[in-house]
């Protein structure tokens, strides 16, 4: 099987066609259906939350079979994960996506568990350390997004389980969980 | 011969009886007491000639009445035919049913002249042609019938002049093309160069004459007629009567020739041809004739016929094609087998439009891309797909794919359309395309086989 990575792909993925971006409208949403699942799996597999337009993708071109997505392609892709909500552009000339392999919703859920786990609650931790903390290792928490975990927290407090403080440094926030 | 004589020497009946008949006792129509041999039809209703016989004129809505008894009545089943007057006979089809019937020009002992009573009935009666004809002891119509009756030619459509018509009928009896096929096919059958220059001496008609010579003669020939005709024409009032559309022609032209070198010389010498150009058109009130409009009016006829021959012609090269050819092919063909008579592009367009009206077993269809094409009704998209589908399938277009001339190849039709059958393949969803820098090909869709909720396996 071929891999991107350590990536298992599909095997449809060298089937030529499938980087074509198909004009028959129910050949069309099979296509984009399967590009959206796969997108998401590589991102979540790969820890990648941002994919760049104006970068070359690795999952968007497979050179055994000399084929790559068109810009077209890929916007229509992206568009259509932005439209479930799994993804979000970042600037309005759609050139930088979000992609939220898990919602930022579950992402606030990873963290409440994640603070239960590790009995944190009623203290308090930086953003940093729960990025990379030793205790978030081996957890989906590890490695993720800035952006996307402080949203997760501002989610969070709103629901009134967290508060957000600027911290001693400058580029760091300090939270405080509650019960 | 002796139906010249015979023509000159008959007087039609008198019509008062016939114009104080009343109502209620109108002829009742009978089955037919004389049977008409059937004449052969192509699929599209277009009949299939004689080796040298030539179409002369057509005419709608002809009945067919019989004359035998006291007063004339209809004959059933031909009512209101298409009356197609040929070189050799007298076709009578009727397209609803798809059938018709002939008159071998020969079977014709006498055709009485048309009359030009002025009685109200008969103005606003329809033309009628009263004829005589031959018939056998079964009863059917055949020159070698030792009986005879007379049958009347009923010109019910509105569209033809019937004085054209039968001006044409009497040409085409005078001409007895019908012995000189005969004669050509009897004698010579070996050299056939010299029947035919036995034929140019003979008769002028058939022969396409080529070459500057042949211009010539034409020119000679329509001098001569037209000479004959005006002298014809001006001998006595029934000859000329008849000979007035003729006229009307002539002095059109002349009336065209006199506007055009009026507009184009100066003042100078214009005082008689102003005159004369007054003159023409007083005298063209006079005779109170307007210009007639027959193209218009034969225009809905000719297209039918164009129709109908376009039908018969296209069988050979659909096949030849595999069953689908483009508009534009069909375009160049049909012209070059008409040589001389060459159909415009809206011709065709019309032609084919109004295939829809009749019951031939061709079609026109136009592709998403705009791509017209002329294919079988019998034509089955599902059997391409399924030649085409398998074709997808094989191993080598399983990994490459296929691309337009590939397909053509297999399918044995032009690139262009197998191009089209590709894409209405990939409409259906029973393909899918690729395109890189090879350019566009298909391959089978495997879209639909691939499990989403299982993608990796």
């Amino acid at each position: 099987m071929q891999k991107l990575g350590d990536f298992k792909l599909p095997p449809f993925f060298n089937y030529p066609p499938y980087f074509t971006l198909q004009p028959v409208k129910e050949t069309r949403e099979k296509q984009v259906q399967l590009w959206k699942d796969l997108i998401l799996d590589f991102c979540k597999n790969q820890k990648i939350f941002v994919i760049s337009l104006e970068e070359d993708f690795s999952l968007f071109s497979n050179p055994a079979i000399e084929r790559s997505l068109s810009h077209e392609a890929k916007v229509v892709f992206l568009s259509a994960l932005v439209n479930d909500g799994r993804a979000e552009w970042m600037d309005k000339g759609h050139k930088k996506c979000l992609i939220l392999w898990l919602r930022i919703q579950d992402w606030a859920d990873h963290i409440l568990r994640f603070v239960r786990d590790n009995g944190l609650e009623d203290g308090v931790t930086t953003v940093e350390d729960i990025r990379s903390g030793f205790e978030t290792r081996g957890t989906e928490l590890a490695g993720i997004d800035r952006g996307v975990l402080i949203r997760a927290l501002k989610l969070l407090e709103q629901k009134g389980k967290a508060v957000i403080f600027k911290g001693s440094s400058a580029d760091d926030e300090g939270v405080k969980f509650s019960a | 011969m002796r139906l010249c004589l015979a023509l000159f020497l008959s007087k039609s009946q008198p019509t008062q009886l016939q114009s104080l008949q009343p109502l209620h006792s109108l002829p009742s129509p009978m089955a037919s007491l004389f049977r008409l041999p059937a004449a052969q039809l192509t699929t599209s209703c277009r009949p299939i000639f004689l080796p040298g016989e030539v179409e002369r004129c057509l005419l709608p809505g002809v009945d067919l009445d019989s004359d035998d008894s006291d007063r004339p009545t209809p004959l059933l089943p031909f009512q209101s035919s298409l009356l197609v007057l040929t070189s050799h006979r007298l076709v009578f089809i009727d397209e609803a049913s798809a059938s018709a019937r002939e008159i071998s020009l020969p079977s014709i002992i006498k055709i009485y002249p048309l009359k030009k009573s002025m009685s109200i009935r008969s103005m606003f009666a329809s033309p009628r042609v009263r004829l005589q004809v031959a018939v056998s002891n079964d009863g059917t119509i055949s020159e070698k019938g030792t009986r005879s009756t007379v049958i009347i030619l009923v010109m019910r459509g509105k569209n033809m002049d019937p004085d054209v018509f039968y001006g044409r009928f009497m040409e085409v009896i005078r001409a007895r093309e019908w012995e000189l096929t005969a004669s050509a096919n009897q004698g010579n059958t070996g050299l056939e160069g010299s029947s035919s220059g036995a034929r140019v001496n003979d008769l002028k008609i058939t022969m396409p004459v080529v070459g500057v010579s042949g211009i010539l003669r034409k020119e000679q020939e329509s001098w001569e007629s037209t000479d004959k005709s005006l002298q014809d024409a001006f001998q006595d009032l029934n000859a000329l009567m008849s000979k007035a559309k003729e006229m009307v022609q002539l002095a059109e032209k002349m009336r065209q020739k006199l506007l055009a070198t009026g507009s184009n010389s100066q003042s100078n010498s214009n005082d008689e041809e102003t005159v004369s150009k007054q003159d023409m058109q007083d005298w063209l009130l006079i005779v109170g004739i307007a210009s007639p409009v027959t193209k218009e009016t034969a225009g809905a006829l000719y297209h039918q016929q164009l129709s109908r021959q376009l039908a018969d012609f296209v069988k050979v090269p659909l096949e030849k094609a595999g069953g689908m050819i483009t508009l534009v092919d069909v375009y160049c063909l049909f012209n070059r087998a008409r040589g001389t008579e060459l159909i415009s592009p809206e011709d065709l367009l019309q032609a084919c439009a109004l295939w829809e009206k009749f019951d031939v077993p061709v079609m026109l269809r136009k592709f998403d891309s705009g791509v017209k094409v002329i294919q079988n009704k019998s034509h089955s998209d599902d059997e391409v797909f399924a030649r085409i589908s398998s074709l997808a399938q094989k191993p080598d277009a399983l990994r490459k794919g296929i691309s337009p001339s590939d397909a053509a190849f297999t399918l044995g039709i032009a690139p262009a359309l197998a191009k089209e059958h590709l894409l209405s393949a990939e409409n259906r969803g029973l393909l899918c395309r690729d395109v890189s820098a090879e350019g566009l090909r298909f391959y089978i869709n495997l879209f639909n086989e691939i499990d989403s909720t299982n993608i990796y396996s």
